[in-house]
Protein backbone atom coordinates (compact mmCIF):
# COMPACT_ATOMS: atom_id res chain seq x y z
CA UNK A 1 0.00 0.00 0.00
CA UNK A 2 3.11 2.13 1.25
CA UNK A 3 4.45 1.25 -2.09
CA UNK A 4 1.86 2.01 -4.32
CA UNK A 5 1.93 5.81 -2.79
CA UNK A 6 5.78 6.03 -3.24
CA UNK A 7 5.07 5.14 -6.98
CA UNK A 8 2.15 7.07 -7.32
CA UNK A 9 3.82 10.04 -6.24
CA UNK A 10 7.20 8.99 -8.48
CA UNK A 11 4.73 9.11 -11.34
CA UNK A 12 3.64 12.68 -10.99
CA UNK A 13 7.39 13.92 -10.45
CA UNK A 14 8.08 12.38 -13.69
CA UNK A 15 4.92 13.23 -15.69
CA UNK A 16 5.86 16.84 -16.53
CA UNK A 17 9.53 15.29 -17.49
CA UNK A 18 8.08 12.60 -19.47
CA UNK A 19 5.51 14.70 -21.71
CA UNK A 20 8.30 17.17 -22.39
CA UNK A 21 10.21 14.58 -23.38
CA UNK A 22 7.30 12.88 -25.71
CA UNK A 23 6.49 16.72 -27.17
CA UNK A 24 10.38 16.92 -28.05
CA UNK A 25 10.14 13.92 -30.10
CA UNK A 26 7.04 14.32 -31.46
CA UNK A 27 8.67 17.77 -32.49
CA UNK A 28 11.84 15.67 -33.99
CA UNK A 29 9.87 13.57 -35.72
CA UNK A 30 7.75 16.46 -37.42
CA UNK A 31 10.71 18.11 -38.29
CA UNK A 32 11.74 14.86 -39.94
CA UNK A 33 8.26 14.59 -41.70
CA UNK A 34 8.89 18.50 -43.61
CA UNK A 35 12.52 17.92 -44.72
CA UNK A 36 10.90 14.68 -46.14
CA UNK A 37 7.81 16.41 -47.81
CA UNK A 38 9.55 19.94 -48.95
CA UNK A 39 10.78 18.51 -51.75
CA UNK A 40 7.45 17.83 -52.97
CA UNK A 41 6.45 21.36 -51.75
CA UNK A 42 9.05 23.42 -53.00
CA UNK A 43 8.41 22.18 -56.61
CA UNK A 44 4.96 23.81 -56.63
CA UNK A 45 6.92 27.35 -55.44
CA UNK A 46 4.02 29.54 -55.88
CA UNK A 47 2.92 28.09 -51.99
CA UNK A 48 5.99 29.11 -50.46
CA UNK A 49 6.01 32.37 -52.33
CA UNK A 50 2.87 33.54 -50.70
CA UNK A 51 4.26 32.53 -47.12
CA UNK A 52 7.42 34.27 -47.84
CA UNK A 53 5.14 37.31 -48.29
CA UNK A 54 2.97 36.45 -45.46
CA UNK A 55 5.64 36.10 -43.13
CA UNK A 56 8.77 38.28 -44.70
CA UNK A 57 6.69 41.14 -46.69
CA UNK A 58 4.68 41.78 -43.77
CA UNK A 59 6.97 41.88 -41.24
CA UNK A 60 9.67 44.37 -42.73
CA UNK A 61 8.16 47.33 -41.51
CA UNK A 62 8.38 46.43 -38.02
CA UNK A 63 12.14 45.30 -38.86
CA UNK A 64 12.85 48.27 -40.62
CA UNK A 65 11.62 50.82 -38.21
CA UNK A 66 13.01 48.84 -35.04
CA UNK A 67 16.38 48.60 -36.74
CA UNK A 68 16.49 52.10 -37.77
CA UNK A 69 15.57 53.15 -33.74
CA UNK A 70 18.05 50.44 -32.11
CA UNK A 71 20.94 51.88 -34.16
CA UNK A 72 19.81 55.43 -33.08
CA UNK A 73 20.06 53.97 -29.37
CA UNK A 74 23.18 52.66 -29.89
CA UNK A 75 24.88 55.34 -31.51
CA UNK A 76 23.52 58.40 -28.75
CA UNK A 77 24.36 55.76 -25.71
CA UNK A 78 27.87 54.56 -27.51
CA UNK A 79 28.48 58.34 -28.05
CA UNK A 80 28.23 58.93 -24.41
CA UNK A 81 30.47 56.43 -23.30
CA UNK A 82 33.12 56.53 -25.86
CA UNK A 83 33.58 60.57 -25.87
CA UNK A 84 34.93 59.91 -22.56
CA UNK A 85 38.02 58.68 -23.96
CA UNK A 86 38.44 60.71 -26.64
CA UNK A 87 37.28 58.30 -29.04
CA UNK A 88 34.09 59.15 -30.98
CA UNK A 89 35.25 58.24 -33.99
CA UNK A 90 34.97 55.04 -32.94
CA UNK A 91 31.53 54.83 -32.70
CA UNK A 92 31.13 53.31 -36.50
CA UNK A 93 32.76 50.48 -35.20
CA UNK A 94 30.56 50.61 -32.13
CA UNK A 95 27.36 50.43 -34.46
CA UNK A 96 27.86 48.07 -36.83
CA UNK A 97 29.36 45.63 -35.11
CA UNK A 98 27.03 45.13 -32.25
CA UNK A 99 24.71 45.47 -35.09
CA UNK A 100 26.05 42.91 -37.44
CA UNK A 101 26.86 40.30 -35.11
CA UNK A 102 24.32 40.54 -32.84
CA UNK A 103 21.22 42.78 -32.65
CA UNK A 104 20.80 42.35 -36.21
CA UNK A 105 20.01 38.86 -36.29
CA UNK A 106 18.78 38.01 -32.37
CA UNK A 107 16.64 41.51 -31.84
CA UNK A 108 15.27 40.48 -35.77
CA UNK A 109 14.81 37.15 -34.73
CA UNK A 110 12.65 37.90 -31.68
CA UNK A 111 10.27 40.54 -33.77
CA UNK A 112 10.17 37.91 -36.49
CA UNK A 113 8.87 35.13 -33.61
CA UNK A 114 6.33 37.67 -32.17
CA UNK A 115 5.19 39.30 -35.50
CA UNK A 116 5.15 36.41 -37.90
CA UNK A 117 5.46 33.01 -35.43
CA UNK A 118 2.78 34.14 -33.54
CA UNK A 119 0.19 34.47 -36.64
CA UNK A 120 1.86 30.93 -38.47
CA UNK A 121 1.01 29.11 -35.23
CA UNK A 122 -2.67 30.72 -35.17
CA UNK A 123 -3.27 29.85 -38.32
CA UNK A 124 -2.30 26.02 -38.46
CA UNK A 125 -3.78 25.84 -35.28
CA UNK A 126 -7.45 27.40 -36.13
CA UNK A 127 -7.23 25.01 -39.48
CA UNK A 128 -6.67 21.97 -37.29
CA UNK A 129 -9.57 23.10 -34.94
CA UNK A 130 -11.97 24.22 -37.83
CA UNK A 131 -11.20 20.37 -38.94
CA UNK A 132 -9.54 21.80 -42.59
CA UNK A 133 -6.25 19.53 -42.22
CA UNK A 134 -8.33 16.76 -41.37
CA UNK A 135 -10.36 17.68 -44.23
CA UNK A 136 -7.38 18.28 -46.20
CA UNK A 137 -6.23 14.31 -45.24
CA UNK A 138 -9.90 12.68 -46.92
CA UNK A 139 -8.97 14.35 -49.56
CA UNK A 140 -5.74 12.78 -50.09
CA UNK A 141 -4.05 15.69 -49.55
CA UNK A 142 -0.77 15.47 -47.42
CA UNK A 143 -1.58 18.87 -44.74
CA UNK A 144 2.26 18.82 -43.72
CA UNK A 145 3.61 18.93 -47.69
CA UNK A 146 0.79 21.55 -48.45
CA UNK A 147 -0.04 24.01 -45.36
CA UNK A 148 3.33 22.94 -42.88
CA UNK A 149 6.36 22.73 -45.30
CA UNK A 150 5.53 26.20 -47.12
CA UNK A 151 5.24 28.06 -43.83
CA UNK A 152 8.04 26.37 -42.87
CA UNK A 153 10.18 27.58 -45.63
CA UNK A 154 8.73 30.63 -45.40
CA UNK A 155 9.81 31.63 -42.52
CA UNK A 156 13.33 29.91 -43.18
CA UNK A 157 13.97 31.64 -46.19
CA UNK A 158 12.65 35.20 -44.85
CA UNK A 159 14.73 35.40 -41.68
CA UNK A 160 18.33 36.19 -43.30
CA UNK A 161 16.65 38.54 -45.50
CA UNK A 162 14.87 40.63 -42.46
CA UNK A 163 17.84 40.87 -40.41
CA UNK A 164 20.34 41.83 -43.13
CA UNK A 165 17.64 44.88 -43.09
CA UNK A 166 17.68 45.25 -39.64
CA UNK A 167 21.42 45.38 -39.65
CA UNK A 168 21.55 47.76 -42.58
CA UNK A 169 18.58 50.24 -41.05
CA UNK A 170 20.69 49.99 -37.64
CA UNK A 171 23.67 51.15 -39.47
CA UNK A 172 22.36 53.68 -41.12
CA UNK A 173 20.30 55.01 -38.11
CA UNK A 174 23.51 55.25 -36.34
CA UNK A 175 25.04 57.38 -39.29
CA UNK A 176 22.43 59.73 -39.00
CA UNK A 177 22.62 60.50 -34.95
CA UNK A 178 26.55 59.97 -35.74
CA UNK A 179 27.00 61.89 -38.23
CA UNK A 180 24.23 64.08 -38.91
CA UNK A 181 22.96 65.40 -35.31
CA UNK A 182 26.18 64.66 -32.97
CA UNK A 183 28.41 65.97 -36.17
CA UNK A 184 31.37 63.12 -36.26
CA UNK A 185 33.44 63.02 -39.27
CA UNK A 186 31.99 61.12 -42.33
CA UNK A 187 34.74 59.71 -43.18
CA UNK A 188 36.48 58.37 -40.20
CA UNK A 189 32.96 56.97 -39.24
CA UNK A 190 32.98 54.84 -42.29
CA UNK A 191 36.16 54.24 -42.98
CA UNK A 192 36.63 53.13 -39.20
CA UNK A 193 33.87 50.99 -39.37
CA UNK A 194 35.19 49.50 -42.78
CA UNK A 195 38.57 48.18 -41.50
CA UNK A 196 37.23 46.49 -38.87
CA UNK A 197 34.13 44.60 -39.57
CA UNK A 198 35.53 41.85 -41.24
CA UNK A 199 32.88 40.45 -44.23
CA UNK A 200 33.52 36.77 -43.66
CA UNK A 201 34.60 37.17 -39.95
CA UNK A 202 31.43 39.41 -38.49
CA UNK A 203 28.51 39.25 -41.42
CA UNK A 204 28.36 36.19 -42.94
CA UNK A 205 28.50 34.68 -39.81
CA UNK A 206 25.42 36.60 -38.24
CA UNK A 207 23.55 35.63 -41.68
CA UNK A 208 24.43 32.09 -40.21
CA UNK A 209 22.81 33.01 -37.34
CA UNK A 210 20.32 34.52 -38.49
CA UNK A 211 19.34 31.04 -40.71
CA UNK A 212 19.67 29.03 -37.51
CA UNK A 213 17.11 31.29 -35.33
CA UNK A 214 14.89 31.30 -38.59
CA UNK A 215 14.71 27.65 -38.69
CA UNK A 216 14.31 27.26 -35.16
CA UNK A 217 11.33 29.80 -34.98
CA UNK A 218 9.80 28.57 -38.02
CA UNK A 219 9.61 25.24 -36.85
CA UNK A 220 8.37 25.82 -33.29
CA UNK A 221 5.69 28.53 -34.84
CA UNK A 222 4.37 25.42 -37.26
CA UNK A 223 4.86 22.52 -34.48
CA UNK A 224 2.86 24.54 -31.38
CA UNK A 225 0.23 24.89 -34.50
CA UNK A 226 0.00 21.50 -35.30
CA UNK A 227 0.09 20.38 -31.92
CA UNK A 228 -2.07 22.67 -30.36
CA UNK A 229 -5.49 21.21 -28.94
CA UNK A 230 -8.23 21.71 -30.89
CA UNK A 231 -9.85 24.05 -28.57
CA UNK A 232 -10.17 28.32 -28.85
CA UNK A 233 -8.44 27.80 -25.88
CA UNK A 234 -5.93 25.37 -27.07
CA UNK A 235 -5.35 28.11 -30.00
CA UNK A 236 -4.25 31.12 -27.97
CA UNK A 237 -2.33 28.95 -25.46
CA UNK A 238 -0.18 27.80 -28.48
CA UNK A 239 0.35 31.35 -30.13
CA UNK A 240 1.92 32.32 -26.75
CA UNK A 241 4.10 29.32 -25.90
CA UNK A 242 5.21 29.88 -29.92
CA UNK A 243 6.62 33.27 -28.71
CA UNK A 244 7.69 32.21 -25.32
CA UNK A 245 9.67 29.08 -26.63
CA UNK A 246 11.40 30.89 -29.81
CA UNK A 247 12.21 33.81 -27.87
CA UNK A 248 14.05 31.46 -25.03
CA UNK A 249 15.48 29.01 -27.66
CA UNK A 250 16.87 32.19 -29.68
CA UNK A 251 18.56 33.47 -26.90
CA UNK A 252 20.14 30.17 -26.16
CA UNK A 253 21.32 29.21 -29.28
CA UNK A 254 22.47 32.29 -29.77
CA UNK A 255 25.21 32.00 -26.60
CA UNK A 256 26.22 28.50 -28.00
CA UNK A 257 26.64 29.79 -31.89
CA UNK A 258 28.70 33.25 -30.27
CA UNK A 259 30.70 30.81 -28.49
CA UNK A 260 31.76 28.61 -31.74
CA UNK A 261 31.73 31.87 -33.60
CA UNK A 262 33.49 34.11 -31.83
CA UNK A 263 36.49 32.72 -29.39
CA UNK A 264 38.99 31.08 -29.81
CA UNK A 265 40.20 33.47 -32.25
CA UNK B 1 -3.96 39.78 -52.31
CA UNK B 2 -3.78 38.87 -56.30
CA UNK B 3 -1.31 36.02 -57.12
CA UNK B 4 0.98 38.69 -59.63
CA UNK B 5 1.13 40.98 -56.46
CA UNK B 6 2.62 38.66 -54.35
CA UNK B 7 5.00 37.58 -56.81
CA UNK B 8 5.84 41.64 -57.05
CA UNK B 9 5.84 42.25 -53.48
CA UNK B 10 7.65 39.08 -52.62
CA UNK B 11 10.32 39.84 -55.51
CA UNK B 12 10.70 43.55 -54.03
CA UNK B 13 11.67 42.19 -50.52
CA UNK B 14 14.03 39.42 -52.24
CA UNK B 15 16.12 42.66 -53.67
CA UNK B 16 15.36 44.49 -50.72
CA UNK B 17 17.01 42.01 -48.83
CA UNK B 18 19.91 41.59 -51.16
CA UNK B 19 20.50 45.57 -51.12
CA UNK B 20 21.15 45.10 -47.28
CA UNK B 21 23.18 42.55 -47.64
CA UNK B 22 25.20 44.13 -50.51
CA UNK B 23 24.87 47.56 -48.19
CA UNK B 24 26.48 45.74 -45.44
CA UNK B 25 29.25 43.88 -47.72
CA UNK B 26 30.48 46.80 -49.70
CA UNK B 27 30.23 49.82 -47.20
CA UNK B 28 30.10 48.19 -43.73
CA UNK B 29 33.06 45.29 -44.15
CA UNK B 30 35.75 44.76 -45.79
CA UNK B 31 37.55 41.21 -46.49
CA UNK B 32 40.44 41.90 -44.86
CA UNK B 33 41.68 38.75 -45.35
CA UNK B 34 44.08 37.78 -48.15
CA UNK B 35 42.81 34.74 -50.30
CA UNK B 36 45.11 31.73 -49.58
CA UNK B 37 45.97 31.36 -53.10
CA UNK B 38 48.12 34.30 -53.69
CA UNK B 39 50.33 34.21 -50.19
CA UNK B 40 53.75 32.57 -49.15
CA UNK B 41 54.35 32.26 -46.10
CA UNK B 42 58.18 32.64 -44.19
CA UNK B 43 58.28 32.10 -40.30
CA UNK B 44 60.13 34.44 -37.46
CA UNK B 45 61.30 33.66 -34.11
CA UNK B 46 60.44 35.82 -31.62
CA UNK B 47 61.89 36.13 -28.05
CA UNK B 48 58.75 37.71 -26.97
CA UNK B 49 55.51 38.53 -29.07
CA UNK B 50 53.81 40.45 -25.98
CA UNK B 51 50.49 40.35 -27.52
CA UNK B 52 50.62 39.62 -30.35
CA UNK B 53 47.40 37.81 -32.31
CA UNK B 54 46.82 35.09 -35.00
CA UNK B 55 45.33 37.95 -38.03
CA UNK B 56 47.57 40.25 -36.91
CA UNK B 57 48.56 42.54 -40.08
CA UNK B 58 52.14 42.67 -41.44
CA UNK B 59 53.47 45.92 -42.12
CA UNK B 60 55.96 46.95 -44.10
CA UNK B 61 56.41 51.07 -44.69
CA UNK B 62 52.83 51.04 -43.10
CA UNK B 63 51.08 48.93 -45.68
CA UNK B 64 49.41 46.24 -44.99
CA UNK B 65 51.39 42.84 -46.94
CA UNK B 66 50.29 40.10 -45.18
CA UNK B 67 48.83 38.40 -42.18
CA UNK B 68 50.44 36.37 -38.85
CA UNK B 69 48.98 32.70 -39.62
CA UNK B 70 50.52 31.13 -36.79
CA UNK B 71 52.05 31.22 -33.40
CA UNK B 72 53.84 28.43 -31.51
CA UNK B 73 56.28 28.05 -28.95
CA UNK B 74 59.56 25.73 -30.56
CA UNK B 75 60.03 23.39 -27.52
CA UNK B 76 64.06 22.97 -28.32
CA UNK B 77 64.75 27.11 -28.81
CA UNK B 78 62.16 28.33 -26.13
CA UNK B 79 61.19 30.95 -28.47
CA UNK B 80 57.77 32.10 -30.61
CA UNK B 81 57.53 30.66 -33.90
CA UNK B 82 55.79 33.13 -36.15
CA UNK B 83 54.30 32.20 -39.29
CA UNK B 84 53.14 34.97 -41.89
CA UNK B 85 51.31 34.19 -44.57
CA UNK B 86 52.61 37.30 -47.34
CA UNK B 87 51.41 38.20 -50.54
CA UNK B 88 53.01 37.14 -53.39
CA UNK B 89 53.08 40.56 -54.90
CA UNK B 90 55.44 41.47 -52.57
CA UNK B 91 59.18 40.36 -52.11
CA UNK B 92 61.48 40.68 -49.71
CA UNK B 93 65.41 40.61 -49.36
CA UNK B 94 66.81 37.73 -47.56
CA UNK B 95 68.46 39.90 -45.29
CA UNK B 96 64.90 41.29 -44.26
CA UNK B 97 63.99 42.21 -40.09
CA UNK B 98 61.45 41.78 -38.52
CA UNK B 99 59.90 43.40 -35.71
CA UNK B 100 56.64 43.46 -33.13
CA UNK B 101 55.25 47.32 -32.95
CA UNK B 102 52.53 48.55 -31.37
CA UNK B 103 50.06 51.07 -33.48
CA UNK B 104 49.39 53.76 -30.82
CA UNK B 105 49.73 54.00 -27.27
CA UNK B 106 47.12 51.11 -26.71
CA UNK B 107 46.70 49.87 -30.51
CA UNK B 108 46.63 46.54 -32.04
CA UNK B 109 50.22 44.81 -32.09
CA UNK B 110 51.43 44.02 -35.42
CA UNK B 111 54.82 43.14 -37.52
CA UNK B 112 56.71 45.56 -39.43
CA UNK B 113 59.20 44.30 -41.81
CA UNK B 114 61.96 46.20 -42.57
CA UNK B 115 63.69 45.55 -46.05
CA UNK B 116 67.48 44.67 -46.08
CA UNK B 117 69.94 44.75 -48.57
CA UNK B 118 70.49 41.49 -49.96
CA UNK B 119 70.02 40.55 -53.83
CA UNK B 120 68.50 37.36 -52.91
CA UNK B 121 64.41 37.33 -52.07
CA UNK B 122 62.88 34.83 -49.08
CA UNK B 123 61.70 32.32 -50.30
CA UNK B 124 58.42 30.65 -49.97
CA UNK B 125 58.50 28.84 -46.24
CA UNK B 126 61.81 30.72 -45.26
CA UNK B 127 62.95 32.55 -42.02
CA UNK B 128 63.31 35.73 -41.01
CA UNK B 129 66.80 35.78 -39.33
CA UNK B 130 67.15 39.34 -37.49
CA UNK B 131 63.62 39.88 -35.48
CA UNK B 132 63.12 42.30 -32.29
CA UNK B 133 60.73 41.23 -29.62
CA UNK B 134 57.61 42.99 -28.46
CA UNK B 135 58.39 45.91 -26.04
CA UNK B 136 56.93 44.69 -22.54
CA UNK B 137 55.67 47.47 -20.57
CA UNK B 138 56.94 45.83 -16.97
CA UNK B 139 60.11 45.10 -18.46
CA UNK B 140 60.54 48.40 -19.34
CA UNK B 141 59.75 50.18 -16.00
CA UNK B 142 61.76 47.46 -14.35
CA UNK B 143 64.90 47.99 -16.22
CA UNK B 144 64.08 51.79 -15.85
CA UNK B 145 64.52 51.39 -12.26
CA UNK B 146 67.54 48.99 -12.26
CA UNK B 147 69.40 51.91 -13.97
CA UNK B 148 68.18 54.82 -11.75
CA UNK B 149 69.02 52.61 -8.43
CA UNK B 150 72.76 51.84 -10.13
CA UNK B 151 73.35 55.26 -10.75
CA UNK B 152 71.66 56.37 -7.57
CA UNK B 153 74.71 53.48 -6.55
CA UNK B 154 77.47 55.01 -7.67
CA UNK B 155 76.29 58.65 -5.86
CA UNK B 156 76.77 56.78 -2.24
CA UNK B 157 79.86 57.54 -0.11
CA UNK B 158 80.38 54.06 0.58
CA UNK B 159 80.80 53.52 -3.39
CA UNK B 160 83.38 56.05 -3.74
CA UNK B 161 85.53 54.54 -0.99
CA UNK B 162 85.56 51.97 -3.09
Amino acid sequence: MNNNGLVKLFARLGAPLTDRLIKLGFACRFFVSILRHSPTSLLRFQLTMREIWFAGVLSVLIIAVSGLFVGMVLALQGYETLVRFGSSSALGILVSLSLVRELGPVVGALLFASRAGSAITAEIGLMKATEQLAAMEMMAVNPIARVVAPKFWGGVLSMPLLAAMFSAMGIFGGYLIGVQLLGLDPGSFWSQMQSSVDFRGDVLNGVIKSVFFGVAISLIAVFEGYDAPPTAEGVSRATTRTVVTSALVVLALDFVLTAFMFTGM
Amino acid sequence: MKRGMIDFWVGLFAVAGAVALLFLAIKVSSQSTLPAASTYSVSANFENIGGLKVRAPVKSAGVVVGRVTGIELDPNLYVAKVTLALDSRYHFSRDSSAQILTSGLLGEQYIGLEPGADDKNLEPGGRIAITSSAVVLEQLISRFLFSKAETAGEQTPTEHAQ
